[in-house]
């Protein structure tokens, strides 16, 4: 039935360049999101994001919906990759959205079993349980560009809800960066992000942290009062 | 594992139709006493009167027909048989081809509520659910039928497919007959196909575009019911419209929330549209899309919505008192309770909570579980096990078996995945109200103090405190944070500070729903005037013109 229709969409044989590939998948899923002979396509979109450090969930969900719906045609490595994907893509639940999509046998294989720990580490805030086993099994998660950075920006994004001012090594742990390089990593956040630092009383270094709604909930206050001009345009027509 | 039967039989399980499903299982209809030619006179008139009011487009009447006279012949007499076959009908209604189709759609309907469908019976099912909506999409039909109707098909047919998956998945005692007939109709509610008509249904009838088109005030749809008043037919657009519900459902049994509520998307459920016109439809909708925020942890917008529709259902409950889908209500009723227990155990938000009614029955239903999941044990565990079993979609797997000896049953598989992945959620989350009991009495406090009182150690308390702003920051469909905190704090390189968070009351909101109110209110009384009842099918009008005097 379904298939039928699949068929309207042509799907080019030769691999087009990089950048396309993008473009193409994105309106393959928009012509249409079920369709079985898009498979390949998604693959190798996967690796495309894997190699140019770009993302699409959907792409992704898409594609462990094809493997969901036909078993046989699933690629563990691929899966993989996904699910890398999906931990760089951390505070989002993107992780939990691809297991609930994978079967519990699957789940089972060594690197995803690797790779759940992973994420409940960084889920539960345990930096240095997370880079320790990271370090283990570097061969899966190396493999994905830009990994490091991404879990780096993660653990700065929660540090950040949580702390006005955070302890040196309190940091150094969930960032993985210590001594010289950490000093170096420092500079940088204070010269673009709107970090300070500061003494604190004799015992190290603290570090300010930018100031947003969730570090000072005083900031919150404000916004409550005010009403959304989406409410507002409910009476629009009556006042009119 | 909870205890709960997990099983396909069990009773009225999903929202669909009338009475409970398959817990009478008798023999599927071919007793000795049914003869499928047999066409009583009660019913003869029944499908010429139908027939009759279909061709003259009059909503209203078709409407009772099928929600009334439907029913009472069914309890009266085909309390355990199937109706009479459609071939026995035909010559009544002209060979009517649509029409023909509208009745077996019905008959399965039936069928399936009553009886327990054999396998050839679900496939036949399928064909007249293909044949049905390929004429629909050919757009050759000019009828106008009523909301419940086009939605119960809509949900007929998801249940169905369900249904058949379920039913694929006990592979164990399958016939040998039977697993030749699944081989041989191996696109029979196949996933891609169920899918894909869903989609195409909402590509079609443009339903999206419309509803765009509708907010810049270009085009009428919500307003008019999706009813067509310039003779043109409703069918399309409104099972369109409905389709998109429908998808949000079956990627919720797939386990894809991120998907199911990217299809919702173009329905603004926090406006008043079609799919409040159908109490079925807008209970479906707000079960599966508080489901679905719950597994991607964004409690706030699950518990209010839950919320909102529970205060629904309290107030429309006596109105719906005689209505067929009466039971169903209950039932989703219940389970959204369960589920808004669940929500706010992990997210204690009370404040979203109505306190009047909601809150009270939820404290009568679950008050004392509710204490006990707070607790770090494994009996909360077991609580939340045995509430989220009750209270789930009914999962499904949705691939074809291997037909290779042994043959396994695998239909608790997509359940049993779920729901690991849930508990291993809360597990994730167990130590956080602790700590919410400790931040709820100090306004300062020392890392140090705190780890103490809790017995762990500094840096342990660090990675709790960590988590605790993780799990209740979630992030929007935009990409955005937001914060679904209960306490707000903040530390200060070793000390924890606490800001005292009452919700300052809103009152800008108040004055405008009842600016928006006493306008409804004003044009209810205008129609009263007019006489404006007369041409609307559903007495829409009426309810919400009841529903303003009542507040």
């Amino acid at each position: 039935m379904g298939r039928e229709r699949d068929a309207v969409v042509p799907v080019p044989k030769q691999a087009p360049p990089q950048q396309q590939v993008s473009q193409m998948v994105e309106q393959l899923l928009a012509v249409n999101p079920y369709n079985p002979e898009i498979l390949s396509e998604l693959e190798n979109y996967v690796n495309e994001q894997v190699s140019s450090q770009t993302y699409s969930l959907d792409a992704n969900l898409c594609l462990l919906r094809l493997y969901q719906f036909e078993p046989e045609r699933m690629s563990t490595q691929i899966v993989a990759r996904i699910l890398v994907k999906a931990l760089m893509a951390m505070p989002a639940p993107d992780f939990s959205l691809c297991l609930f999509l994978i079967p519990e046998r699957v789940q089972m294989d060594e690197q995803f079993k690797t790779l759940i720990v992973l994420s409940h580490y960084l889920e539960t805030g345990r930096f240095r349980q997370f880079w320790d086993e990271a370090a283990k099994s570097c061969h899966i998660v190396e493999a994905v560009l830009g990994f490091e950075q991404a879990i780096q920006a993660y653990a700065i994004h929660v540090l950040s809800l949580l702390y006005q001012k955070v302890p040196r090594s309190v940091l150094a742990e969930a960032i993985n960066i210590e001594g010289l390089s950490l000093d170096k990593f420092l500079e940088h956040q204070v010269a673009n992000s709107g970090w300070l630092l500061e003494k604190s009383h004799g015992k190290g270094q603290l570090i300010v942290l930018p100031r947003s709604e969730f570090n000072h909930p005083t900031l919150k206050k404000n916004a409550a009062d005010a009403i959304p001009v989406e409410h507002v345009t409910r009476i629009f027509p009556i006042l009119g | 594992m909870a205890s709960y039967d997990y099983d396909d039989s069990r009773a009225g399980y999903e929202e669909s139709s009338a009475t409970q499903r398959g817990s009478q299982t008798p023999s599927s209809g071919q007793d000795l006493g049914y003869d499928p030619n047999y066409v009583p006179d009660s019913v003869k008139s029944f499908v010429v009167h139908l027939y009759r009011h279909i061709r003259e487009k009059n909503v209203y009447e078709i409407h009772q027909m099928y929600e009334t006279s439907f029913q009472t012949l069914s309890e009266r007499l085909f309390k355990d048989t199937p109706w009479p076959s459609v071939d026995a009908v035909a010559p009544c209604v002209d060979n009517d081809h649509v029409f023909c189709l509208l009745y077996r759609e019905m008959w399965f309907r039936h069928l399936y509520a009553r009886l327990t469908p054999t396998l050839k019976q679900r496939i036949d099912s399928w064909d007249n659910y293909i044949s049905l909506f390929q004429v629909v999409l050919h757009g050759v039909v000019n009828m106008q039928l009523p909301n419940q109707w086009l939605w119960d098909m809509v949900d007929e047919f998801v249940y169905q497919f369900q249904s058949f998956c379920q039913y694929r998945a006990k592979m164990k005692n399958k016939t040998d007959q039977e697993i030749a007939l699944l081989k041989q109709f191996d696109q029979a509610w196949n996933v891609y196909g169920v899918l894909n008509f869903l989609q195409a249904l909402v590509e079609k009838s443009m339903i999206i575009q419309i509803l765009e088109r509708e907010k810049e005030g270009l085009e009428q749809f919500t307003s008019l019911d999706g009813y067509d008043y310039n003779g043109g037919s409703n069918v399309l657009k409104v099972l369109g419209y409905f389709s998109m519900v429908g998808l949000l459902r079956v990627h919720c049994l797939l386990g894809d929330y991120h998907t199911g509520l990217k299809r919702l998307l173009p329905i603004d459920i926090s406006q008043q549209g079609v799919y409040y016109t159908v109490i079925g439809c807008h209970i479906t909708t707000i079960y599966h899309y508080g489901f679905a925020n719950l597994m991607l942890r964004r409690y706030t917008d699950a518990i209010r919505e839950f919320n909102k529709i529970l205060l629904y259902i309290h107030r429309a409950k006596n109105y719906h008192h005689k209505s067929p889908q009466f039971e169903q209500i209950l039932k989703k009723n219940e389970q959204m309770y369960a589920l808004l227990a669940i929500c706010l155990s992990l997210c204690p938000q009370m404040k979203l909570v109505d306190e009047v009614t909601v809150n009270a029955q939820l404290r009568e239903k679950y008050g004392e579980k509710m204490i006990r999941m707070q607790r770090y044990d494994d009996e909360a565990f077991a609580i939340y096990d045995e509430l989220f079993s009750y209270a789930c979609p009914k999962f499904i797997t949705p691939s074809a078996p291997s037909f290779e000896e042994p043959l396994v049953n695998y239909n608790q598989d997509a359940y049993r995945l779920q729901l690991k992945l849930f508990l291993y959620e809360v597990k994730q989350q167990q130590l956080l109200s602790g700590v919410r009991t400790f931040l709820k009495v100090y306004s300062t406090i020392s890392l140090g103090k705190l780890a103490s009182y809790m017995e762990v150690d500094e840096p342990t308390l660090r990675t709790i405190l960590m988590t605790y702003k993780h799990k209740t920051h979630a992030v929007d469909s935009d990409g955005k944070i937001i914060s679904n905190a209960d306490v707000d704090f903040y530390i200060d390189d070793d000390m924890i500070f606490v800001v005292d968070s009452k919700s300052a009351k809103k009152y800008g909101d108040y004055f405008l729903r009842q600016i928006v109110k006493f306008e409804g209110l004003m044009n209810s009384l205008d129609a009263v005037k007019l006489g404006g009842f007369t041409n609307n099918p559903d007495g829409v009008k009426l309810k919400g013109f009841v529903n303003n005097l009542d507040k």
